[in-house]
């Protein structure tokens, strides 16, 4: 039998015990995400990225129209909040006009790759000095789950409810390696959330990224495959599961473009 | 005084600029002015026009359908300009190219052989500046000194050595004018 | 003419180009339309990054330019955006978001006929669109109306000015014929760009980077608690409220013994200032209240003319747009009537006479 006194929860959480805390760059508020889903994941890496490269006072972000719209209700960091697809846009003009600032802009496959693909290609293409995070979960998640440009093909959407039919509704479209060979880019590179190991080449990335701003190397741009597991109607981990098995493969993880 | 100054003619005739040059030399003598140009794609080769007014007081429209002189210099103008002349207004045209001739009686007509005359001074480019000599000859609206003054705010100061050869093109303008009665 | 004074003769649009500069702009995003081209064609040409540091950027479309006008204006720059009837049709949303996060800045619309790709001649046709909103949602802009293109420069300090006093934007709605053609514009000295340091000192609200001493800046129309929504609705009119009892500009040219008056702005009221000489000169007694301030409008002026005059006739190169506000003002008091060319034709001074003549003056039936 164990005679041990149960250990109170106080003398647990001390800072000598300390090995994992959230950044203070996060704010208090609860995220709104549904549980399971990436977003989260992909907020707190920028942070702590933010936080230990001590650029909180020199950071503007640019929240989309998407699940993220109300990333600034977590990021504790001067937001602007652009129109559905023009994040890119407003991030020229606030790098263009505070070219000494950290500026980046976080958007979805819908918002970048639908309604922004020609702010996005041309702020890729003038190579902005600026960092595009971009969170590719192959559908809509906020307005109900319906079909994205990434949606894959004969995969069951809102707007594809018997799958997406190529011949009529088009091919899924790799944005990233597009955006890849345009002479504007610096870093293009595509990760993943779903794993510990994942996570952590995801933050290099990330780091990567931000520090290329820094040495004013031009547009970097992080897509990071992610999951909507209530817009898949999946669980969490079957969700990750098939993510794996049919996204990766069209989406194959990795840099696509590295700095020579 | 108000001098209310239509110049029509072809693209490339150098109609935009004369009427330039002749609103900032008004701006050098004081005066009010406004340069309102027909524009867009029809100007490229196609008929070009711009009012000029020049004034002692504030003016009014910028935009007008009759007009104290007119300076024309394609038919197409001709055809809808001659019956925009005030009565008592003044017409000067160059006969290049003119086939039905004014005929109005309750205004004066004068001609300018402009364009033979800048091919005989050798230089197309002067054109304009024969024609704008002739209209000053008639309306001596503007001091030469103050047409200097324009000719140097106009031209890039890259070019200011041609603006001796514009004056003379001016001056050239003045001497040949003719009433068109006396044209045969 | 004194020699001291920078006299110049410039396109209304070069006017333009040159008055942001001098009045200290940040940035100027664009896109090139007939007939405004020559804001984009100038800015390039005057190596502003040398002269202000200002900057210019050729965008790929309207929708970007207005959006890029956005990101600056965020940031408490002073940032500007201009183009024609097309491309103001495509900024439409960016005014939305504009509006619904208050951020200051100025817009120029160099009107042509439409609708659709229409002509490329000037026309009063998008008073509807930029008065009465144009975008979604419930808000004004402040519109500014030049008549020649001395205001075409003395507009852009005037706008960045109430841009910045209210966290509006300023739209100085021109129109072909002002913006194409050219007139003595006297200028003023170049006014400094704020620095950084003065803009975070003068524009808390900017997003400028999250500092140790205050919470984090959020630039935001976004709010889904519909309480919330309607209480930053209600501070919204509140301002525009403010600014109708403040900034109405107008300018009478022979009302005060006037029987009959037109009512224009811009190209037209230069029209109609003539036929006012016209008409005086035939001895009717006719005036002219010119608009400067499209919104606010001057309800109160037309109001106090309806009492005193027989006629109004309002000229404008469009179907009939602004005499609703000019008919609002009369509230029934005094005969109200449009006349307008459409499709970029600019009606003579003649013209407008005779229709007031013909619409007022022979019609008179005598009891
Ligand atoms: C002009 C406009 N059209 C449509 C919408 C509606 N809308 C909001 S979010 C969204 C889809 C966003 O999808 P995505 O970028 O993939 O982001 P996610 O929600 O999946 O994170 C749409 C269509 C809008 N807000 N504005």
């Amino acid at each position: 039998m164990l005679d041990t006194v149960p250990i109170t929860k106080e003398e647990i959480c001390k800072p000598e015990n300390l090995v994992y805390g959230r950044t203070p760059l996060m704010t208090d508020a609860t995220l709104s995400y549904c549980p399971g889903c990436g977003h989260g994941t992909i907020h707190r890496l920028i942070m702590e990225v933010i936080e230990e490269m001590n650029l909180q006072a020199d950071t503007i972000g640019v929240a989309p129209v998407g699940c993220s719209v109300l990333a600034y209700d977590f990021l504790n960091i001067d937001m602007q909040q652009a129109a559905h697809g023009r994040a890119p846009a407003v991030a020229t003009g606030i790098k263009r006009l505070m070219p000494h600032k950290f500026v980046f802009t976080y958007q979805g496959d819908g918002d970048l790759a639908a309604i922004g693909t020609g702010e996005t290609i041309h702020a890729c293409n003038r190579g902005e000095n600026i960092t595009i995070f971009f969170v590719n979960n192959g559908i809509y998640g906020m307005t109900g789950g319906q079909m994205a440009p990434t949606t894959l093909p004969n995969m069951k959407t809102a707007t594809s409810p018997f799958g997406r039919d190529i011949e009529t509704m088009g091919n899924p479209l790799k944005i990233t390696e597009l955006i890849a060979m345009l002479p504007g880019t610096y870093y293009v590179t595509r990760q993943s959330v779903h794993t510990a190991a994942n996570v952590r080449k995801a933050k290099k990335a990330i780091q990567k990224a931000i520090e290329y701003q820094k040495l004013n190397k031009g547009l970097s741009f992080v897509e990071i495959v992610s999951n909507c597991n209530s817009g898949w109607k999946m669980t969490p981990v079957e969700s990750n599961k098939w993510m794996e098995e049919k996204m990766f493969p069209f989406y194959p993880l990795g840099d696509i473009k590295i700095p020579k | 005084m108000t001098e209310e100054i239509i110049i029509a003619g072809f693209g490339g005739q150098g109609i935009l600029s004369m009427g330039k040059i002749l609103a900032y030399a008004g701006i050098m003598q004081d005066k009010e002015v406004s340069w309102f140009p027909s524009y867009g794609p029809e100007m490229r080769g196609g008929t070009a026009n711009v009012t000029v007014i020049i004034s002692d007081e504030r003016i009014s429209s910028p935009i007008l359908n009759q007009f104290d002189t007119a300076i024309i210099l394609n038919q197409q103008s001709m055809d809808k300009f001659e019956s925009a002349v005030k009565k008592g207004g003044l017409l000067i045209y160059d006969p290049n190219g003119i086939t039905r001739h004014p005929v109005r009686t309750d205004i004066d007509i004068y001609t300018v052989d402009a364009a033979y005359e800048s091919s005989r001074m050798k230089s197309s480019k002067v054109f304009n500046m024969i024609v704008l000599g002739a209209f000053l000859k008639i309306k001596p609206l503007i001091d030469p000194e103050h047409m200097h003054q324009g000719l140097e705010k106009c031209l890039p100061s890259r070019h200011h050595g041609l603006i001796i050869e514009n004056e003379k093109a001016i001056e050239k303008g003045k001497e040949i004018i003719l009433p068109k009665y006396l044209m045969n | 003419m004194t020699k001291t004074k920078d006299i110049r003769l410039m396109k209304g649009n070069e006017a333009f180009a040159e008055g942001i500069i001098r009045a200290g702009c940040d940035g100027y995003f664009g896109y090139p339309i007939t007939p405004q081209s020559e804001v984009l064609e100038y800015l390039s040409a005057q190596k502003t990054k040398e002269r202000t540091g200002m900057v210019v950027l050729q965008a790929e479309s309207e929708i970007a330019s207005i959006h890029m006008v956005y990101g600056g204006a965020a940031c408490g720059k002073r940032v500007v955006t201009s183009s024609s009837s097309p491309g103001i049709s495509l900024m439409q949303e960016g005014f939305s978001y504009l509006a619904g996060t208050e951020l200051p800045c100025l817009l120029m619309n160099v009107v042509r006929g439409g609708p659709g790709l229409g002509t490329i001649q000037p026309s009063q046709s998008d008073y509807f669109q930029t008065v009465k909103g144009g975008g979604h949602g419930d808000y004004k802009m402040i519109v500014l109306a030049p008549a020649s293109v001395q205001e075409m420069y003395d507009f852009t300090k005037l706008g960045f000015d109430l841009a910045f006093k209210y966290r509006i934007q300023v739209m100085i709605l021109s129109d072909g014929a002002i913006g194409q053609m050219m007139e003595k514009v006297e200028l003023d000295k170049q006014l400094p760009r704020l620095t950084d340091e003065e803009i975070i000192k003068k524009y808390p609200w900017a997003t400028t980077g999250k500092t140790a001493d205050r919470e984090r800046n959020i630039i935001t129309s976004l709010d889904l608690n519909p309480a919330k929504q309607e209480i930053m609705n209600r501070k919204l009119q509140a301002k525009f409220k403010r600014v109708e009892e403040n900034e109405v500009r107008f300018e009478n040219i022979h009302c005060d013994d006037a029987e009959y008056i037109f009512v224009a702005y811009g190209s037209s009221a230069r029209v109609c200032e003539k036929a006012v000489q016209l008409g005086r000169a035939k001895g009717i007694k006719v005036g002219l209240l010119r608009l400067i301030t499209l919104f606010p409008f001057p309800y109160e002026e037309v109001a106090r003319l309806s009492k005193q005059v027989e006629g109004i006739l309002t000229i404008e190169m469009s179907a009939g747009q602004m005499v609703e506000d000019v008919r609002l003002g009369a509230n029934g008091a005094v005969r109200v009537e449009h006349y307008g060319r459409l499709g970029g034709i600019i009606p003579a001074p003649e013209e407008v006479l005779n229709v007031l003549e013909e619409t007022f003056i022979k019609t008179k039936t005598y009891a």
